[in-house]
């Protein structure tokens, strides 16, 4: 059986909205990193999905070059929060406002 | 010989800037070096070059160099051109001489000073300025020397600028300068717009064909001139500046505000004497500005307390006597005043350096008492220094340069019998206040002991233009005494001859007069200051306000100060609430209060961004998608 591209999209927006609630309700770092990669994969599916509507590579060529986009912000983003941590000793974003204008 | 004439500019101006590039790189011998030698090798070319030119007068009147064309615009071309005539001749021999004695004593004076070398770059930078004015062929250059000795005046009297108040006085002297200057500049303008050339000699040549003697704008080209005369020369009205200027090292004073710059009016009105006698209107103004100046300064002299003012406002009562001379035609007598007045008025300042200098930086003279004794070289250098600028009577050069003066002021065309009052009455004065300064220093008891002893640097030129103080006067003497007059002579090949009749009798008479009143001043002094002090100090008493009005220089700053400079505080204050400005200031405001409202949203939570962020794609996407 075949699944219409809608219901792709229609899961990539949840999956997007649910990760962007996140970012803003969410105080701790790592949720917010978290939800961070849950709007990556959203997007990446939205593109899955694109490029199956359109029998066109295009659209896996591209979640290829999410996944390793997200691998590498991941690495990242655990570093500047072990920094975080040691700075504050505390992963409460609020707290962490220090370049307040 | 004469076509070396450049390098007595070049070498001081080449000094200058390897002062000014090196600094204290140089340190204090090396700068000592440059600054002195580069003056003294200014005054043997100049020795030479001037003995060369003297030798061969009759073949050539003048000598004109031209290096390059400075620039053309239309019909003005002026040239970099030094022109070498017999009066440039006796400028360029009194600047580079007494200067390099000056820049000797300097080597002294100025030792252990910070910025030693700054200060002998600003000299050695004035001398080139200087010898510029006077030996330039065209009006354009004249006015470059002219701001340039202007500059360097303003920066050698703040050279201690980290004091408040001689900061001031060097802003004083450079805007008052400055009127003149400007005035002096319309004069310019005019004289081009009528000659289309700024040549001094084609202009001097073709002014009295095309100009008619009395005509209106004969008349206000030279009374322009005077005006920057009068602004250099500090002349009345505007002679406020140079009693403050005394802010500066002796040194400067000596070589700026006594010996050359302030005698830059006295040449150039002579240098332009054409224009002159075509305006006997703005001649007879010359006359009486000198006059009054010369009384106004000597009462003022009179009532003052430090040295240093006592001999500035006798600089400007001596230049009175120039612009007095020039006045009434007699050129000659002016330079030749402007050169003995140089000698020993330089002279006087230095032997003051050298008192203050000793005595803890002390400059009231009634503190100071009784040196005769601890100071013997500087006393008597001193002593005959003032005898000569007190003009007494045969064995000073004063009394034959004042004299001659004196005499012209009554027998001239242009002279009367009070003008030569006005003169006379200055020379009582002058004798007066002169000798009050030299008893109140050098006699009486002593209140304070000099310091230390100055040295051969100080001694040696204090001796030389003492010398010249004494004998300078013998080479032009009156027609009384033999009117053996070599340096009238030479002057008479570049200057006219004063329109005088010759009367041996009445110059004698005149001279006995002149004669008798000076002394009569020297004992009027002894008596008040030495003999009987409590008589000088009964009459300050009964004359306080009299007094302090002459010592305020006739309450001219006070004056200047109401009517001139507050009204233009005023103004500019009045101006600063201009209508335009509360727009270009009500948009600054508004900028302001946009900066720190939006600098508010910068409150450094991170969810906070993000909300923004997200607001701001949901809100573009909903544009692009209703568009």
């Amino acid at each position: 059986m075949t699944l219409p591209y809608e219901t792709g999209l229609m899961l990539a927006l949840i999956l997007f909205v649910i990760g962007l609630v996140g970012l803003l309700v969410r105080r701790n770092i790592i949720f917010m990193l978290m939800s961070v990669e849950i709007m990556l994969n959203a997007s990446g599916l939205a593109f899955i999905t694109g490029g199956y509507r359109w029998g066109n590579v295009d659209g896996q060529v591209m979640f290829a070059f999410i996944l390793v986009m997200a691998a590498a912000e991941v690495s990242v983003g655990l570093a500047l929060i072990i920094q975080l941590y040691k700075q504050f000793k505390t992963l409460d974003t609020d707290q962490a406002s220090n370049l307040k204008g | 010989m004469e076509h070396f004439l450049w390098l007595i500019v070049a070498i001081p101006l080449f000094s200058f800037l390897v002062l000014a590039i090196f600094n204290d790189h140089l340190g204090e011998k090396g700068a000592a070096l440059f600054g002195v030698g580069s003056i003294g090798l200014s005054m043997v070319l100049t020795t030479l070059v001037g003995l060369s030119f003297i030798g061969q007068l009759d073949v050539a009147a003048y000598f004109v160099q031209t290096l390059w064309t400075w620039m053309e615009v239309g019909d003005l071309k002026p040239a970099f051109a030094f022109r070498l005539d017999a009066l440039s001749l006796v400028f360029i021999f009194v600047i580079t001489f007494v200067g390099f004695w000056i820049h000797v004593y300097s080597r002294q004076f100025m030792q252990g000073e910070e910025g030693y070398a700054r200060f002998f770059a600003y000299m050695n930078l004035f001398v080139a300025s200087m010898l510029i004015l006077v030996l330039a062929d065209n009006l354009l250059l004249l006015y470059l020397g002219w701001e340039g000795v202007g500059l360097c005046s303003f920066l050698l009297i703040g050279f201690w600028y980290k004091e408040r108040s001689n900061a001031r006085a060097a802003r004083k002297a450079f805007v008052v300068t400055r009127i003149g200057d400007t005035v002096m500049a319309i004069g310019l303008f005019l004289l081009f717009k009528h000659f289309n050339t700024l040549n001094i000699s084609e202009i001097m040549a073709a002014a009295p064909t095309q100009w008619t003697t009395g005509s209106s704008v004969a008349t206000a080209t030279a009374l322009l001139l005077l005006g920057g005369a009068v602004g250099k020369s500090a002349q009345l009205p505007l002679q406020t500046w140079l009693p403050d200027a005394m802010a500066g090292p002796s040194p400067v004073s000596a070589l700026i505000h006594a010996a050359t710059m302030v005698t830059a009016g006295v040449y150039l009105i002579a240098r332009t004497n054409v224009l002159f006698e075509l305006a006997p209107v703005a001649q007879t103004t010359v006359a009486i500005i000198g006059a009054a100046t010369l009384l106004m300064a000597g009462f003022s002299a009179l009532a003052q307390r430090d040295i240093k003012r006592v001999l500035a406002y006798s600089t400007i009562s001596q230049i009175g006597y120039m612009f007095l001379a020039l006045g009434v035609g007699a050129y000659t007598a002016a330079v030749f005043h402007f050169m003995i007045h140089a000698f020993f008025k330089a002279l006087l300042f230095l032997a003051a350096g050298a008192v203050i200098m000793v005595m803890h930086h002390e400059h009231d003279m009634f503190k100071m008492g009784g040196l005769k004794k601890s100071l013997p070289v500087t006393f008597w250098t001193f002593l005959i220094g003032s005898a000569s600028l007190a003009a007494l009577p045969l064995v000073t050069a004063g009394f034959y340069s004042k004299d001659q003066i004196l005499w012209y002021a009554w027998a001239a065309e242009n002279g009367s019998f009070w003008l030569w009052l006005a003169g006379i009455a200055g020379a009582f004065i002058t004798a007066v206040y002169t000798f009050r300064m030299v008893f109140v220093t050098f006699y009486g008891e002593q209140k304070m002991k000099p310091e230390y002893q100055p040295n051969s640097w100080i001694k040696v030129p204090l001796i030389v233009l003492a010398i010249l103080s004494l004998v300078g006067g013998f080479i032009n003497l009156p027609h009384s005494l033999g009117h053996w007059n070599p340096f009238g002579e030479l002057l008479h090949y570049q200057l006219p001859e004063v329109a005088a009749e010759v009367n041996i009798g009445t110059e004698i008479i005149l001279q006995l007069i002149s004669a008798l009143l000076a002394l009569a001043g020297v004992y009027l002094a002894w008596l008040y200051f030495v003999k009987k002090p409590e008589l000088a100090a009964g009459l300050a008493a009964k004359n306080v306000s009299l007094l302090k009005f002459w010592g305020s220089g006739w309450r001219f700053d006070q004056l200047y100060d109401a009517i001139l400079v507050r009204p233009y505080i005023k103004l500019a204050k009045a101006n600063r609430k201009d209508f335009f400005d509360y727009f270009y200031r009500g948009l600054g405001r508004f900028n302001l209060g946009l900066s720190i409202f939006f600098g508010s949203s910068q409150n450094g939570r991170l969810r906070w961004y993000l909300a923004g962020i997200v607001l701001g794609a949901v809100l573009s996407i909903t544009i692009i998608l209703l568009l």
